[in-house]
């Protein structure tokens, strides 16, 4: 069980990641950066429990969905929101924009926007742990859609031939699996009745969590962790996460307001238009009420917390719209190392 | 002491295993025939570094591309270069677009190989020449060797760059013979060899194409049209000064090519010379390719749209005509 101070830093840190993405909302519903994009919300509890259990030296590959884990490993917000925006002080030097963020020297990949691609790519920073023996662990961040893809397969069979120390973490956010109405795709995508089935069917040891649960998040993590490090071989974590009902269009919209913190310590009624997702959806909110009513001083701690990140983010804005666009011509640089 | 392409290949594969613990080999180089065997040689030196991987194109190709964005230099293999088309999104949309998709701050020293070309017999689906594909997609460097000698220092350059590398080797080069000098080492990317010095006619050709511009050569010698063979050797980096300077000596250009005619890299080497060179041109530059059908099964349908020494001789001719 992690302390309730590991707790309340996770808290933070999740509280941040969806300060950062309410900031991107609101920065689209601008029209301040050009293209679509994609929002981490509802998913926090599993990227930023998994993440805070990897030390320096292992790898991860992320998706077109990546905003939150760039965050969870301690990128910092101005330049991951200023690559948003497609600034010379981006992450990528505005070379990626919000499919690509990327951090190398915090282990990162390149963060494909393909589908299957990083599923694909972290097994090659699994084999690179075993050439090196240096009990690196590496960790495939995914939707439920990568394991509509071929290569999928082809990668957890590798890495289970192999024994690679990859730890594949799907986060399945489609509401179908939950019983709820699918949108905005109609059809039901896969055969398999529950998505952790397919790697057991190779061997890959796999569970099923709920995934806005960072208590469950980091016990399975933890032991995936631990199980590769040992030369154990791979782990299937799939992670349910519920649907954020800002996610229900085909761009995201802030339907369910800018997070209200009050909502976890009772002083502000959940409202009635998305109960559920307040109530139980939510994973920022409920791990606020759970340390909330764990702590007496939990309600003031929980409100410093907020407004040090908000003060956090508002930095990060004012860097990110403070750096100049790239010279058009930097198009022309970096095509080889 | 003379030793095949396929020899030099390997050669240099253990050569940069024994130099550099990053490099690994997935897959097994020239697996068709009797070069199958080579590879056991390294699997013996290095039993942990030698793997074989399963029938995945896709996910062998994404592996080499992630363990070098983890900092290995992986060598991968994909087998007949058609297969390659199986990991396409590997080879043009992740491997060679993430260096510039991070801004510079991620390096991909990945290499891979594939053994491509109208091999005989090998039918539509397996004759693929891949380069004229690849040669599309910038961030890729391309590799293609045309003799013993070139395979090992070129392979050996693929090895030590930061850079996403395509060695392609011809079908019909594994066997070829050639001497590999001392002292080995890597050979400079994006420079070009002249394999012969004439005076009449500038023959660009790469790879295989390259052993039938030497015999063509040889031929016209006799008759007293010095031919000069240039061998780009890579064609990303593509040494475009040697072209041009060679042209400008002899004011006449064949280029020959196994891709097809259209949209093919006879026609994209013809195109940079028609605009960067045309005033060193005293005739219209040749483009000796392959015709623009799938490749035939059938022996007499295939030898009959493949560039051959006949064809370059013709073309040769045609051009040196005008005075």
């Amino acid at each position: 069980m992690p302390s309730p101070e590991s707790q309340w830093q996770l808290l933070e840190r999740m509280l941040l990641m969806r300060r950062f993405e309410e900031t991107v909302q609101s920065l689209a519903e601008e029209r301040a950066f050009a293209g679509h994009y994609h929002l981490y919300i509802g998913q926090e509890a599993t990227g930023a429990g998994a993440i805070a259990l990897l030390r320096a030296g292992d790898h991860i590959a992320t998706t077109h969905r990546n905003h939150g884990h760039l965050i969870a490993r301690g990128a910092d917000p101005g330049a991951a929101l200023a690559e948003i925006l497609g600034r010379q002080g981006g992450l990528n030097r505005g070379y990626g924009g919000t499919f690509h963020l990327t951090a190398p020297e915090l282990g990162f990949l390149s963060t494909s926007g393909i589908v299957g691609g990083a599923i694909s790519l972290a097994i090659g920073g699994g084999y690179a742990a075993k050439q090196r023996h240096d009990g690196s662990v590496s960790v495939a961040f995914f939707g439920d859609g990568a394991l509509e893809e071929g290569i999928s397969f082809e990668a957890m069979n590798i890495a289970a031939l192999w024994h690679l120390p990859v730890i594949f973490i799907c986060e399945n956010n489609d509401a179908a699996a939950w019983g709820e109405t699918r949108a905005p795709s109609p059809e039901i995508s896969h055969a398999a009745v529950t998505l952790h089935s397919i790697p057991m069917a190779l061997g890959i040891e796999a569970a099923r969590i709920d995934g806005s649960d960072t208590s469950a998040v980091t016990e399975a993590v933890a032991a995936a962790i631990a199980r590769c490090r040992d030369g154990g071989g791979p782990v299937f974590i799939e992670a349910m996460t519920r649907q954020w009902p800002g996610n229900s269009q085909q761009f995201p919209s802030l339907a369910t307001g800018i997070t209200d913190l009050r909502m976890a310590t009772g002083e502000v009624a959940t409202e009635r238009t998305h109960r559920h997702w307040y109530e139980e959806g939510d994973p920022v909110l409920q791990l606020g009420r759970k340390l909330v009513a764990g702590s007496a001083d939990g309600a003031s701690r929980l409100s410093e917390i907020d407004g040090k990140v908000r003060q956090q983010m508002a930095a990060a804005l004012a860097f990110a719209l403070a750096s100049p666009l790239p010279p058009p011509a930097a198009a022309l640089d970096h095509v080889f190392a | 002491m003379k030793i095949t392409y396929a020899e030099a290949f390997l050669t240099a594969i253990g050569d940069a295993m024994a130099a550099d613990p990053r490099v690994s080999l997935i897959g097994r180089p020239f697996s068709l025939g009797p070069t199958r065997v080579l590879v056991e040689g390294l699997r013996a030196r290095f039993p942990d570094r030698v793997s074989e991987p399963p029938i995945s194109e896709p996910a062998t190709a994404a592996l080499g591309a992630g363990a070098a964005m983890a900092g290995m230099h992986p060598f991968v293999d994909l087998a007949t270069g058609a297969f390659s088309f199986l990991a396409f999104s590997q080879l043009v949309n992740e491997a060679p677009v993430a260096h510039y998709m991070s801004g510079g701050r991620l390096a991909v020293p990945v290499t891979y190989h594939v053994t491509q070309g109208v091999r005989g017999a090998g039918a539509p689906q397996h004759s693929h020449d891949m380069h004229g594909h690849l040669w599309n997609s910038p961030g890729l460097q391309i590799l293609m060797p045309a003799n013993p000698a070139d395979a090992y220092g070129l392979v050996r350059a693929a090895l030590a760059s930061r850079n996403p590398s395509i060695i392609l080797s011809h079908f019909k080069l594994a066997g070829v013979e050639g001497e590999l000098p001392e002292p080995r080492g890597a050979l400079p990317l994006g420079k070009a060899e002249i394999k012969r010095r004439g005076r009449d006619v500038t023959v660009v050709a790469l790879s295989l194409m390259v052993q039938l511009a030497l015999r063509a050569a040889a031929i016209l010698a006799a008759e007293g049209i010095e031919v000069e063979v240039l061998d780009p050797r890579t064609l990303a980096p593509f040494d475009e000064e040697a072209v041009l300077a060679s042209v400008a000596r002899t004011g006449r250009l064949v280029v020959v090519d196994e891709t097809p005619l259209q949209g093919g890299v006879a026609s994209g080497i013809a195109g940079m010379v028609a605009e960067r060179g045309f005033h060193s041109l005293k005739a219209p530059v040749q483009r000796v390719a392959r015709a623009d059908t799938p490749v035939p099964f059938s022996p007499p349908m295939e030898e009959f749209i493949i560039p051959n020494e006949a064809k370059i001789i013709a073309a040769i001719r045609r051009v040196v005509q005008v005075q």
